[in-house]
């Protein structure tokens, strides 16, 4: 072969080859998704990442227990990360449709999977038939995935916001591990004491970035009785008493106190791996978070205790209650759409397995006797039952959880448009944790004009 | 790009229609060249211009509920009335100024340092040159957690305690915000440019210089009448390519500072086309914005393209 007709022979191969593999890549890879012969091959994600080792272990029985129970039904795990719905890679999976075929969100998600057209409504699946327990899960739960009157996700976790704090740092401030603070001023001279041990540690942290700090300060707001946004969630409504007192108090501990630690702009795993190395004495958290720092951040439970939240002169108006679900592709077949309930039915919502198999916890490095989640409702056979399992195999100290459970706090939702408000809200708390001249007049404004802003684009 | 061309085979006969035939013939010889070209033209068509296309699109609709409608300039609108907006222009052209003079100037006299070593001259630039290869998320977050902690632990806070110089917040000082990411990203990226500006340096004749010393022109004189003259088209063009380049800037505000730093002080273009469009749900307000830079960008690029041409 001449060496003019080597290069186009060889041309040719690389063009080939360039099909081949282009045709590869449009090529459904999944060659599940759907129903043959009876059989029903589904795709769920949020399994548990590598490092959770025995989150995934247990995550990888269900799987295979359920199958073995289902045989018609195969389920295809996908792992999407150790926090299962970081915003933007879900915005990315859900622009290009590679979300899975039952696919994790939080309850702030509804509106931006609405407007994606990619879910599916499940009303008229989700039933007794396909969930056991579904009569029993809490009513206020499945509003929060129902618009318009369509059910579009099956909740399986929630929480609500309380007051974590740290007992060993605590008892070393001399402060009263049984009377946490009540009160904002009082977290404040708390918080003093326990900066003033040194060593780096903050007495009271705080989120500011990657819209966690958005997040918080909708949970503080509701602790002053505001709202972020109007009745009508149509106009932002936080630039008013209670927003100012929520920066002013953070500005006062920063800056007046210098109780809050140096570094700032803290998004999710940055404050929780503090806290997990001791060096933060309260923050606001559900009580997972203890789970978060316990099993991803080498803290230790018994380091950690929960009241409710403060109030700014009595007990808090309100706290911030939020959680997760699954969502389903829009285009899944009937049977495909029932296998997925069955299978969240098993894994999630069956008291003694899956996430409520408490017995099987208990061992692990995984907490049980946490107060939430709470998912079934007050007083339903569902509910005894898992309370009943859950004192029973308790590992962590519920006493530590006590204050916390006793004096509960009116539950308030999370804002319409939740994750676009809080990557603006973010700006006004970074703005008080990080410069001492912050003019919180102006950046509740700036906030408040961006807000209405995206509320206005979006309707 | 040069075609590779077939030989004509032996005996071969002229077409009936000269016009046609020289068509042909032209498009045979070339076959091969075209050939290789449709794998190029296929990547940059699939990976390139159709998204840029489809942003195009996407910056005069708008999707809700499943549904997309046009609607015309309003993304544009909105985007350009984003409080954010003016701020992430300023920023970013604050940062381009700043890398300009830092990571235009520091490189170049490193480069024309390292140009005067006798010795160790492959060592040196190795050196100079590893930070290039370290991952850049990698070096951010070195200065992040390292460089810029804002506590005395930091590193340059414990040099500027031990100078007794006041300390610096870094990343959370809107003042320091800019010069901080600057200094990481020259920090990260300078080793290129002095590896452009060393082989430029080369070709400059050895007999200008000589000629210079023998003029008694000292070692500023040389560097303004003889180095910067001759590479003057090398400075011009990584210049603008730099400037192309860091008006991109994306990764330092997300590593370094969170995303948008504090109070918006790191909030770059493409960071708000990230935020709008990742953060925001507002995936066609982000294309506008994406439309807005490419058009800023592509002033530059024409430059850039003129300048090159000019030195071949």
């Amino acid at each position: 072969m001449s060496v003019p007709q080597y290069r186009k022979v060889a041309a040719l191969a690389l063009v080939a080859g360039l099909g081949f593999s282009l045709t590869a890549c449009s090529t459904k890879s999944d060659d599940g998704g759907d129903t043959a012969g009876g059989k029903v091959t589904i795709s769920v994600d949020c399994q548990p990442v590598a490092a959770q080792k025995e989150l995934l272990a247990n995550w990888n029985a269900d799987v295979a227990e359920f199958q073995k129970q289902n045989p018609d039904i195969t389920i295809k795990s996908v792992s999407v990360g150790e926090q299962c719905n970081n915003p933007p890679d879900f915005t990315a999976r859900l622009a290009g449709g590679t979300m899975t075929d039952v696919f994790y969100g939080y309850m702030t998600d509804l509106q931006q999977v609405l407007d994606s057209g990619k879910a599916m409504d499940i009303t008229e699946y989700a039933n007794k038939d396909t969930i056991p327990t579904w009569d029993s899960v809490d009513p206020a739960l499945k509003e929060v995935f129902t618009d318009g009157g369509k059910l579009y996700a099956v909740p399986v976790k929630n929480y609500s916001m309380g007051l974590v704090y740290n007992k060993t740092l605590f008892t070393k401030a001399g402060l009263d591990v049984n009377n946490p603070p009540k009160t904002w001023p009082e977290v404040r001279a708390a918080a003093k004491k326990i900066a003033a041990l040194g060593n780096g540690i903050a007495g009271y942290s705080e989120y500011s970035a990657g819209n966690t700090g958005g997040w918080h300060f909708t949970s503080l707001i509701y602790s002053q009785g505001g709202r972020v946004l109007s009745e009508d969630g149509k106009k932002a409504a936080f630039n008013d008493a209670a927003g100012k007192q929520v920066l002013q108090n953070l500005k006062d501990m920063r800056y007046g106190d210098n109780s809050m630690g140096s570094r700032q702009l803290l998004q999710w795993a940055d404050l929780l791996t503090n806290a997990g190395a001791g060096k933060v004495g309260m923050f606001i958290g559900a009580p997972d978070s203890t789970q978060a720092i316990v099993s991803q951040f080498q803290g230790k439970y018994e380091d950690w205790a929960m009241a409710p939240l403060p109030g700014q002169t009595g007990p808090a108006k309100g706290t911030l209650g939020g959680g997760e679900g699954y969502f389903f592709k829009a285009g899944l077949s009937p049977d495909q759409v029932k296998a997925g309930l069955k299978w969240i039915a098993y894994q999630k919502l069956t008291v003694g397995k899956g996430q409520l198999d408490y017995a099987r916890a208990k061992p692990q490095n995984y907490p049980v006797g946490l107060p939430q989640p709470l998912l079934f409702t007050n007083g339903s056979e569902a509910q005894k039952q898992e309370l009943e399992l859950r004192t029973k195999n308790a590992n962590v100290d519920t006493a530590n959880f006590k204050i916390f459970e006793e004096n509960p706090v009116p539950i308030q939702g999370e804002p319409r448009n939740a994750q676009a408000i809080y990557a603006v809200l973010d700006s006004a708390m970074s703005g008080v944790l990080t410069n001492p001249n912050a003019n919180i007049d102006a950046l509740l404004k700036t906030a408040e004009e961006k807000v209405n802003q995206l509320l206005a684009a979006g309707s | 790009m040069a075609v590779i061309t077939a030989p004509a085979p032996a005996g071969h006969k002229a077409p009936a229609s000269p016009a046609g035939g020289r068509r042909s013939r032209k498009l045979r010889d070339n076959l091969t060249g075209h050939t290789f070209l449709i794998g190029a033209v296929l990547c940059f068509a699939l990976f390139m211009w159709y998204p840029m296309i489809r942003g195009l699109v996407m910056s005069f609709q708008r999707t809700r509920r499943g549904e997309t409608t046009w609607v015309g300039w309003d993304n544009y609108i909105r985007i350009i009335d984003d409080p954010s907006f003016w701020i992430a222009w300023k920023n970013t052209f604050y940062f381009t100024a700043l890398a300009l003079v830092l990571g235009f100037a520091v490189p170049f006299f490193v480069a024309i340092l390292l140009n005067e070593f006798r010795h160790a001259k492959g060592y040196l630039r190795i050196l100079v040159y590893l930070p290039v290869m370290l991952p850049p998320a990698s070096a951010l977050f070195l200065f992040k957690f390292y460089a810029y902690d804002p506590s005395e632990a930091g590193l340059f806070n414990a040099i500027l305690t031990a100078l007794n110089l006041p300390t610096s917040e870094w990343m959370q000082s809107p003042t320091m915000t800019m010069p901080a990411m600057v200094l990481a990203s020259t920090w990260m990226n300078m080793g290129s440019a002095v590896l452009i500006y060393l082989a430029a340096l080369q070709n400059i004749p050895g007999e200008l210089y000589e000629a210079a010393e023998l003029d008694g022109a000292g070692i500023w004189k040389r560097i303004w009448n003889v180095t910067i003259p001759q590479t003057r088209l090398i400075l011009a063009l990584l210049a603008m390519l730099q400037i192309v380049a860091t008006m991109q800037l994306f990764i330092e505000p997300l590593i370094l500072a969170n995303g948008a730093g504090t109070q918006d002080s790191a909030t770059s273009v493409a960071y708000l086309i990230y935020q709008h469009g990742f953060f925001q749900n507002d995936l066609n307000g982000a294309a506008a914005l994406g439309m807005i830079m490419l058009v800023v960008l592509a002033a530059f690029s024409a430059v850039y393209v003129r300048l090159s041409t000019k030195e071949d």
